[in-house]
């Protein structure tokens, strides 16, 4: 699945650590599973050589880890951003979140990456060893010697799959082709559930929002909820902690962190993917996303630095809410 | 023994400028609409934060509307502006986790409008009565 192999990306994390353009480098490291890639800082060839891995499974954005790590470094830091990214970072940018100065790109290119629940889904629990192995993945497992081969292209991460952008809009240095901005069909479930009645999609989000266990992984990882004193932190807010069961705050919480994001959020799909409960929280976010496009026109957030996001902007002439419900597009 | 008719519960946000003296009219014409309206001031539409409205719903509230100066007669300028945004965005947000889009409304009511008030607020507490009490929105822990 990848046309980019660890070793090109070590040899240029090396070069540009060796030859002093950066004094650190942010990429990825062995977590306890090879499925587990966890971002590490490397600080020297040695433990790039030693630690640094590329595999299907890279897909943490980095952007976030600048917030904290490009002001704690003495120089300038070396991150490597895939194309989807380069939003966030843009966005974060345009946030005054980091100095760029601190900042170092390499933009590498993206095939998409895998979702482990989808692998789950096909060989099961156990998962020993994953290794990639052209467009198949090999699974080893407990129960079984032999490797298990499935096609890559099957468990493809669901941002992966509605990919938006292989256009990297931020670095200093590209490795590979320039790619392009690609139509998806990322609309297409919010639409369906947009068809459906009122009582269809309350039950639809009861079912996913009940799993939730509040452990505010989704926030954590986001790129855009980089407030240092979060509302969920609060014990006083009333929804810092998990809810007994048909309670709105199951809701509430969902509600006001996709909110907190709407005009911010570039639909990284960081929130879903480390999501260990597997609930669809780019459904939320792309609900903002299509409305915001329809209402007051395209916008894609951190397409550049500098934009201003849509909720803290207006028109005289915006639509009223009352005719939100009154387009062609009624949701009754 | 009478079985109590059921009341909807609404929370009305009224900008200090125009809406509330729009109630106010409203009061002194006399005109009627229903006692279960509770109305909040605000110094503006914008002052109302999104977490007001999910409060209020979590409280117990049937529906939420929101009252404020005409676009374009904001006190401070450009304040109701900035609500028809929001509460575009959180309103068709909550229809699409299946909270029915008839729950809250966005009304501008100027100084003037005593009789619009009060034929809002009757209009509204009508759809609201339609819909019966809201059960998705509520949170057991808040309920007395
Ligand atoms: S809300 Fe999710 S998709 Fe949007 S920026 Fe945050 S992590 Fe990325
Ligand atoms: S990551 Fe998933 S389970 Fe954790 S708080 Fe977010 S939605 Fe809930």
């Amino acid at each position: 699945m990848q046309k980019i192999t660890r070793d090109q990306l070590v040899s240029k994390a090396s070069e540009l650590l060796s030859n002093g353009t950066v004094c650190c480098v942010l990429g990825w490291g062995m977590g306890e599973f090879d499925y587990d890639v966890t971002p590490t800082v490397f600080n020297t060839v040695e433990e790039l050589n030693n630690g640094f891995v590329f595999n299907d499974f890279c897909g943490a954005n980095f952007s976030k880890y600048l917030v904290s790590k490009a002001a704690k470094c003495d120089g300038k830091i070396l991150v490597l951003l895939k194309p989807c990214d380069t939003y966030s970072f843009n966005q974060l940018l345009t946030e005054h979140r980091f100095d760029r100065e601190k900042v170092y790109v390499v933009g590498i290119p993206c095939e998409g990456m895998a979702d482990v629940s989808k692998v789950k889904a096909i060989c099961g629990e156990g998962i020993l060893a994953i290794s990639s192995n052209g467009d198949n993945i090999n699974v080893t497992t407990l129960y079984d010697e032999n490797p298990i081969v499935i096609n890559a292209a099957d468990v493809l991460a669901e941002r992966c799959v509605n990919c938006k952008s292989k256009k990297h809009v931020a670095y200093d240095e590209l490795l590979g082709d320039e790619g392009e901005v690609i139509e998806s069909n990322r609309f297409d479930e919010v639409a369906r559930l947009e068809a459906m009645s009122a009582d269809e999609r309350f039950a639809f989000w009861q079912n996913e929002l009940s799993r939730c266990i509040r452990c505010n992984a989704c926030r954590d990882a986001c790129p855009a909820c980089t407030c240092e004193k979060c509302v969920f932190d609060n014990p006083n807010s009333g929804v810092e902690n998990k809810s007994p069961a048909n309670s709105f705050e199951e809701k509430l919480f969902h509600i006001i962190r996709a909110y907190h994001v709407a005009g911010r959020c570039t639909d990284c799909g960081e929130c879903s993917r480390v999501c260990p409960q597997n609930i669809p929280l780019h459904l939320l976010n792309r609900k903002f996303i299509k409305d915001i496009n329809e209402f007051y026109g395209d916008y894609q957030a951190g397409e550049e630095v500098g934009m201003r996001a849509p909720l803290v902007n207006y028109t005289t002439e915006d639509l009223e809410p009352g005719e939100v419900f009154d387009r062609g597009a009624d949701n009754a | 023994m009478q079985v109590n008719e059921y009341k909807p519960l609404i929370v009305a946000f009224c900008c200090n400028w125009c809406s509330y003296a729009g109630a106010d009219l409203a009061g002194n014409n006399r005109l009627a609409y229903p006692a279960d309206v509770k109305i909040i001031r605000v110094p503006c539409s914008c002052r109302v934060n999104p977490m007001f409205i999910l409060r209020a719903f979590q409280r117990g509230a049937d529906g939420v509307i929101i009252c404020g100066c005409h676009p374009g007669d904001c006190h401070y300028t450009s304040g109701n502006y900035y609500t028809r945004r929001r509460m575009a965005a959180l309103f068709s947000m909550l229809d699409y986790l299946g909270i029915e889009k008839e729950r809250t409304r966005v009304e501008w009511v100027s100084a003037a409008e005593g009789a619009k008030f009060a034929a809002t607020m009757n209009d509204f507490a009508k759809t609201v009565a339609s819909l019966g009490e809201n059960k998705r929105l509520e949170d057991l822990r808040c309920k007395k």
